[in-house]
């Protein structure tokens, strides 16, 4: 769990593990290898849920996630099993312009149920979801760690995560005479 | 290869779903090549003599205004981090955004050149050598284009960018395209130009996509 | 050597001493040249007195050229091997290049006008030189495009080096487009062969450009490093002094913005 006030880079650390973001300095290790090694092992590895949620407004959910999982390369997503577990199925086949910020939130972490993979990188999951939302995201989490699966979560809102270690980003600020020209 | 069908599908639902956005890239090609018979008088004469130049300029400015369909949206909703990390390499998910688009924006205006060739009174002798030349050129226009809007995203004024950026990029194909057309005309055969347009394509297939893709790193970044 | 003047603290000082000589030799070779070409080269049994724009003309154009070599190449130095200073160069040459570029065009223009009655032609030299005029302006627009000042240089290198793979093919599509097109006036700038006496007086103006672009280079760096300086201590120069200040008085670490 990554916690840190606005702007420590909480953000930049895990799209940084995502290698969306490319580091300064220093090399990403994943057990034990350098991820260039298999750049596309390791994206096969992790999911991402950013702040964006990556919805097109033309296109149903349904359709969202079976393209999301096509791309990662998925031949049959549990697309159905997503959307049941973040409770969009009355939704489904409806544009996604009609979906409110929350619903398009539970979309996108649908994903993460319909193409699983081992580690999730989740940035503010937990913004825009309603109760009855931010529920099924722990519960989701929980049963993912229960069946040996790691997420990193970057949050400033308390989420019930029992036994996860915190990582306080403002430790590691940079001290503001560290300037690169 | 599921992953690079499953980008194609879906650009083309979406441009087929928004369908508003392919009629205007052809309303904007024929109401370019409207324009000039105001701007240079009716004559047949004259227009026949500036015809294959007229329609090129035309598609070209059109392919230009659609460029920014190609990764801004993406890229503002968050959908370019999901590509970055998808199975395939960025650089086929360029190729595969680029052949979307040729097929929402490129192929469209194929389709719709000889109609307006009539408009400009076109020689018809002419008219196969426009018709190829385009859809030998379009694909250029693609994937050259969309290295100037992988570089554009997040800037200022992306639509006029892209625009200045990729307009030097653009005279080989209109040069080759319109080429084709006169020397159809003049009896020599368009061949040569035709093949130097087909080698454009051919040799933008691998090199755009790596130009493109790392811009879009950049983007990401 | 250039690793040795990675560091801009280095970069700084020595160029701070080879700026005055290289601004001298340069104003020197400049005017020899133009003494030479305007003065003692002799006039064209064809153009008489203003064939000596080509002195002026032909070296910019070649200059053009070199320039955005240049910047193609500092780009790419900055991109794969991340010299710092690299991108700093080819953001610095831009706008000189584009100079270049310009004076061409004009020069080209102003000598047209007695020889062909217009003020521009649509030779194969000029409208190439036009397009590279364009290439130079989009690499420059986006460069300032971007709010975020790192993205834009990085985008820029990537432009430069799209563009240098792209103009070998521009200018073979513009000399095919001219020889398709056949313009009313054929006579070629600089004449079918060029005398020895106009070539030495052209080498040496080439060579005071040259150096002139040298000395421009350096100012421009120097000056676009001083600014980032500025920037930065500006910027930092205010927390530095607030953490010292909060150390001082025990209170809790600054938030950090």
């Amino acid at each position: 769990m990554l916690i840190g006030p606005n702007g420590s880079g909480k953000s930049s650390l895990l799209r940084l593990l995502a290698t969306l973001l490319a580091p300064a300095a220093g090399r990403l290790l994943w057990g034990g290898t350098p991820v260039e090694d298999d750049p596309a092992g390791y994206r096969a590895t992790i999911h991402y849920v950013g702040h964006l949620d990556g919805v097109k407004p033309a296109l149903s959910p349904r359709e969202m996630l079976g393209y999301w999982a096509a791309w990662r390369g998925v031949s049959h997503p549990a697309v159905d099993a997503a959307l049941a577990a973040f409770g969009i199925e009355p939704i489904a086949d409806c544009p996604c312009r009609w979906l409110s910020a929350g619903q398009r939130r539970r979309l996108a972490l649908a994903r993460l149920i319909a193409a699983p993979a081992p580690v999730w990188l989740l940035d503010e999951p937990g913004a825009a979801l309603d109760d009855d939302g931010e529920a099924r995201l722990v519960a989701a989490i929980a049963s993912h760690r229960a069946a040996g699966g790691r997420v990193a979560v970057a949050t400033h809102q308390p989420l019930a995560l029992p036994g996860a270690t915190t990582l306080a980003l403002d430790r590691f600020a940079a001290p503001p005479d560290a300037i690169a020209i | 290869m599921r992953a690079f069908l499953g980008l194609i599908r879906q650009d083309l639902r979406l441009g087929i779903r928004q369908g508003g956005d392919i009629g205007l890239v052809l309303g904007f090609f024929v109401l370019a090549v409207i324009l000039f018979p105001f701007g240079i008088g009716p004559e047949p004469e004259l227009l026949r003599r500036v015809a294959a130049g007229i329609v090129w300029v035309a598609a070209l400015l059109a392919a230009v205004l659609s460029l920014d369909r190609l990764f801004a949206t993406d890229y503002a909703d968050g959908g370019l981090d999901l590509i970055a990390l998808s199975a395939m390499p960025l650089e086929l998910a360029v190729l595969a955004k680029a052949a979307a688009h040729w097929l929402t924006t490129g192929l469209p205006l194929v389709i719709v050149s000889p109609l307006l060739a009539i408009l400009v009174d076109l020689d018809p002798a002419a008219l196969p050598s426009l018709v190829v030349g385009l859809l030998l050129g379009t694909p250029t226009m693609s994937l050259v284009g969309a290295i100037a809007a992988a570089l554009s995203l997040g800037a200022r004024r992306p639509g006029v960018l892209t625009t200045l950026v990729v307009l030097p990029l653009y005279l080989p194909p209109l040069i080759f395209g319109t080429g084709a057309v006169e020397a159809s005309l003049a009896a020599e055969g368009a061949r040569a130009h035709l093949l130097l347009l087909a080698a454009l394509s051919v040799a933008a297939v691998p090199l755009a996509p790596l130009a493109a893709a790392a811009a879009l790193r950049q983007a990401l970044d | 050597m250039l690793s040795h003047l990675a560091n801009p603290a280095r970069f700084m000082r020595i160029s701070g001493v080879a700026l005055p000589w290289l601004g001298g030799v340069s104003l020197v070779v400049l005017v020899l040249g133009l003494f030479w070409s305007l003065i003692l080269a002799p006039p064209d049994y064809q153009q008489g007195e203003s064939v000596r724009i080509m002195f002026i003309h032909v070296p910019s154009a070649w200059m053009a050229l070199s320039v955005y070599l240049f910047v193609a190449v500092a780009s790419a130095v900055a991109l794969i091997w991340r010299h710092p200073l690299a991108e700093i160069a080819a953001q610095s040459a831009a706008p000189i290049g584009a100079a270049f570029t310009f004076v061409c065009l004009a020069t080209g223009s102003l000598w047209g006008r007695p020889m062909w009655g217009t003020w521009w032609v649509w030779d194969a030299r000029l409208t190439s030189v036009l397009v590279l005029f364009f290439l130079y302006l989009g690499y420059i627009a986006l460069v300032n495009a971007f709010d975020d000042a790192s993205r834009g240089g990085r985008a820029g290198s990537l432009l430069a080096l799209v563009g240098i793979v792209n103009l070998p093919i521009i200018k073979f599509s513009v000399d095919w487009w001219n020889t398709l097109h056949q313009p009313a006036s054929v006579l070629r700038l600089g004449g079918p062969t060029i005398d020895v006496t106009m070539l030495a007086p052209l080498l040496v103006m080439a060579l005071g450009f040259t150096l002139l672009f040298g000395w421009l280079l350096l100012v421009r760096m120097r000056t676009a490093l001083t600014e980032r300086r500025l920037r930065a201590l500006r910027i930092y120069g205010e927390a530095a002094a607030g953490n010292a200040s909060e150390a001082s008085s025990g209170a809790a670490r600054p938030a950090w913005r």
